[in-house]
């Protein structure tokens, strides 16, 4: 069993949890991934690595609640535990000097890509980031970005704060503006973000890095379920994973395959939140 | 007291029956489909034993069970005598009455197999087994403390037995397995109707409490330790990870929605246990026309299990299909002769010599159906079975809405990730000494699927009682590697 050391509430969706998992974190690297399950009736979900602290032995997840499994996650507490933590899984982010790198977070992508920025910035490269969500209230963690970013570009889709537009937008700017200046590019977020930033990069032939956050259960290279269709053949994103030239993915199959469970999800957090409602009734009776 | 006079008579007796749950009833539930034998079955089972002087019988098992002493116990009724007998060789009978292939180990060499039917030694094994789980008259016992600690990596039956003959001699044993239960294979592999989970964890937590070894759950060799950093804290490090990888064809449309690994399958079914969907939280999909590829006993097991999904899902007679697609014929079917049989009267469909050369799909990326080929048998090849060979022209449809790839496996190389110095096949497999276990990197052996690709639970138990031998030697005798 895993202890929850602490977790608070970046936004009404998307929480942030510090977990005491010294064996993972003596590993631990920039964009690896963990696999988590809450207790014996419980999936195994992969999330990726948002921070780590090789002292204290303790490895910080921020996920969005979507799902039966991210909102029975979200609904423990600092105190509880966890039944498995597994991990670090997935190769670690490349990390080398490449002069100037972009990293872009959208969504709850912003958290794995807070330790790519960092370790981008600490091998001395001028790291130019872009963070986006849907709105303000989506959004975290800009401090932190910007103190491992020389340049932060902040978006909403909605404009409630910072830029007004989706995260390609300043990405193409730059792009314009110094294409052949920009040496690497990491984008971490929903799927589509993904396929929209590697269709904006692949004119200007930039080297784009995705991390792709598939179906799997052992995430270690058991199931195939994470399969991923690249230009050369399938791929296991949790082994050969989880990042991939984006340039050579196919979206549209990966987007497809992200759907493939969707009844079964949400018949999944019916019955949860049933069960939820029901148990709450039986303690109101009881009281 | 003298010994009863030879029944020749007995010898030509037909073996006895176990009494399973009747195919129809038993398709609609996850139970276990053998029900094994009673006291008085076991018994009257056990005096078929001619007792041979130079029993052929033990041969054949890789662990060379005292397979004649054991029964003549049974026989006599004497059960804490054989539960004795059987556990000085083989740690997990429970398991291996279930899942051994019997018909090609030990009871192939029966004698009596020559005119009737041979002693149902798989049987009385299982028998034997439940008893011990039961009674609990025989916890292994352990040697003095040797200060010698040794790394087991996995935790399937090569990793486990290797960890219990180990432990037995007193080294401290550690097991790192990356899942969040132990059993390897056992647990995620096959199915809840043909090996309950209650009998493997009792297995193992009767074997492993006994003896003090640590099972570390949820640490994958490769990322979270290193095999190096492994050798750096332990005397000796055994490697039994299996063979965990799944094979695909190379052929079009292998990742369209609705195809997947027998291992994704069977891990959802198994492991997570998601035939109790939604009271677990993995789901597991299974269309109403299912096409399981192969016909080891993976496929057996995949396709026995969709056909439970199903008609727990929608009751008898809905027009749902099962069926299995195998390039060879009923006679080369690799799969354990009861799981075919049972398959068989289950009324899973065979195809046979039939062979999927692409997988159709709609716009929206599900598969819709198999285009598959007619082959027939030609010369025998490699193998010593005879080649499947296309036959041109023969190409047909079969409608599916979920395509199982049952191909094999083949070993996971995660485990080698940043270590030097340990050779392999070009197959994956790691080259080890068959007698002794030894890899080519020092202190590190390995044994099971990860030497063999996949195989039997047996054999990989054989390897790991060979490995856990060479280890102690190595331990407390001359400590040498060349």
């Amino acid at each position: 069993m895993y202890r929850i050391i602490e977790k608070q509430s970046l936004s009404d969706i998307t929480k942030l949890m510090v977990i005491h998992a010294p064996h993972v974190v003596r590993n631990a690297k920039a964009g690896q991934f963990v696999i988590v399950r809450i207790n014996e009736y419980g999936e195994r979900i992969p999330l990726t690595i948002a921070d780590f602290d090789p002292i204290s032995g303790n490895i910080t997840l921020i996920f969005q609640e979507v799902g039966k499994s991210t909102k029975h996650l979200g609904s423990l507490n600092a105190g509880d535990e966890v039944a498995t933590f597994a991990g670090p899984l997935g190769h670690a982010s490349e990390i080398d000097y490449y002069g100037t790198v972009i990293c872009i977070g959208g969504g709850v992508g912003i958290a794995p890509i807070f330790p790519i920025a960092r370790a981008l910035k600490q091998a001395g490269n001028i790291v130019i980031s872009i963070i986006g969500a849907r709105s303000q209230s989506f959004l975290f963690w800009e401090e932190k970005m910007r103190s491992v970013s020389d340049e932060l570009i902040v978006c909403t889709d909605d404009g409630s704060y910072g830029r007004k537009g989706l995260v390609i937008e300043p990405l193409k700017e730059l792009l314009e503006a110094r294409a052949s200046g920009i040496n690497r590019i990491w984008a971490i977020g929903p799927g589509i973000m993904m396929k929209s930033v590697s269709m904006t990069t692949r004119p200007y032939n930039a080297n784009t890095i995705v991390s792709l956050n598939t179906i799997m259960i052992d995430g270690t290279g058991m199931c195939g379920g994470c399969r991923v269709l690249l230009d050369e053949g399938a791929s296991f994103v949790c082994v050969d994973g989880p990042e991939f030239d984006g340039h050579k993915v196919n979206w549209d199959m990966l987007l497809s395959r992200m759907q493939f469970y969707r009844p079964e999800e949400r018949l999944a957090l019916e019955h949860w939140e049933h069960k939820c409602n029901l148990e709450a009734s039986i303690d109101e009776r009881g009281k | 007291m003298s010994t009863k006079p030879y029944d020749r008579d007995r010898s030509k007796t037909k073996r006895l029956e176990m009494p399973v749950q009747e195919s129809a009833l038993r398709i609609m539930n996850f139970d276990e489909v053998a029900l094994g034998y009673t006291t008085e079955m076991a018994v009257k089972e056990a005096g078929r034993c001619l007792q041979c002087k130079e029993p052929q019988c033990v041969t054949g098992c890789p662990v060379g069970v005292l397979i004649p002493q054991f029964i003549k116990a049974l026989g006599e009724g004497d059960m804490t005598r054989a539960v004795g007998i059987m556990k000085s060789r083989n740690n997990l009978p429970a398991i291996c009455g279930r899942v051994c292939p019997q018909e090609i180990q030990c009871e192939a060499r029966c004698v009596l197999g020559k005119k009737a039917e041979p002693v149902a030694i798989g049987r009385l094994e299982r028998f034997v087994g439940d008893f011990e789980l039961l009674s609990r008259t025989h916890p292994l016992e352990q040697k003095k403390d040797t200060g010698m600690k040794v790394a087991v990596v996995g935790s399937g039956p090569a990793g486990l037995t290797c960890a219990v003959d180990l432990a037995k001699e007193g080294h401290m044993v550690v097991i790192f397995e990356s899942l969040h239960t132990a059993g390897g294979v056992l647990v995620y592999g096959i199915p809840e109707f043909r090996l309950p989970k209650a009998i493997v964890n009792s297995e193992i937590n009767y074997a492993v409490e006994s003896l003090g070894i640590a099972i570390r759950t949820d640490h994958v060799i490769g990322r979270t330790y290193t095999l190096d950093e492994l050798l750096s804290e332990h005397d000796s490090v055994f490697l039994g990870t299996g063979a965990g990888l799944p094979s695909f064809m190379d052929i079009p449309g292998i990742n369209l929605n609705g195809v997947m690994s027998a291992n994704e399958f069977l891990a959802r079914v198994n492991l997570m246990k998601g035939y109790l969907f939604p009271d677990y939280d993995t789901p597991v999909k299974t269309g109403k026309k299912v096409a399981v590829v192969g016909a080891g006993n993976v496929a057996m097991d995949a396709a026995r299990s969709c056909l439970r999904l199903q008609k727990g899902r929608s009751g008898r007679d809905s027009g749902n299909k099962v069926h299995i697609i195998y390039r060879r014929s009923r006679d080369e079917v690799p799969a354990r002769r009861e799981e075919l049989l049972h398959a068989e009267e289950e009324g899973i469909i065979f195809d046979f010599l039939t062979n999927p050369v692409g997988i159709l799909g709609d716009s929206g990326s599900n598969v819709t159906g198999l285009r598959c080929i007619r082959m027939k048998l030609g010369e025998p090849d490699n193998s010593g079975r005879r080649k499947p060979v296309p036959l041109k022209g023969s190409e047909f449809d079969i409608a599916a809405d979920t395509v199982i790839m049952a191909l094999g496996t083949s070993p996971n190389p995660l485990v080698f990730f940043d270590s030097k110095g340990l050779n392999r096949n070009l197959n994956g497999t790691v080259m080890a000494d068959h007698e002794t276990g030894r890899t080519t990197k020092t202190r590190v052996w390995a044994g099971g699927d990860i030497v063999t690709g996949a195989a039997t639970v047996i054999s990989a138990m054989g390897a790991g009682k060979r490995a856990a031998a060479d280890i102690h030697k190595f331990l407390t005798l001359d400590n040498r590697w060349d």
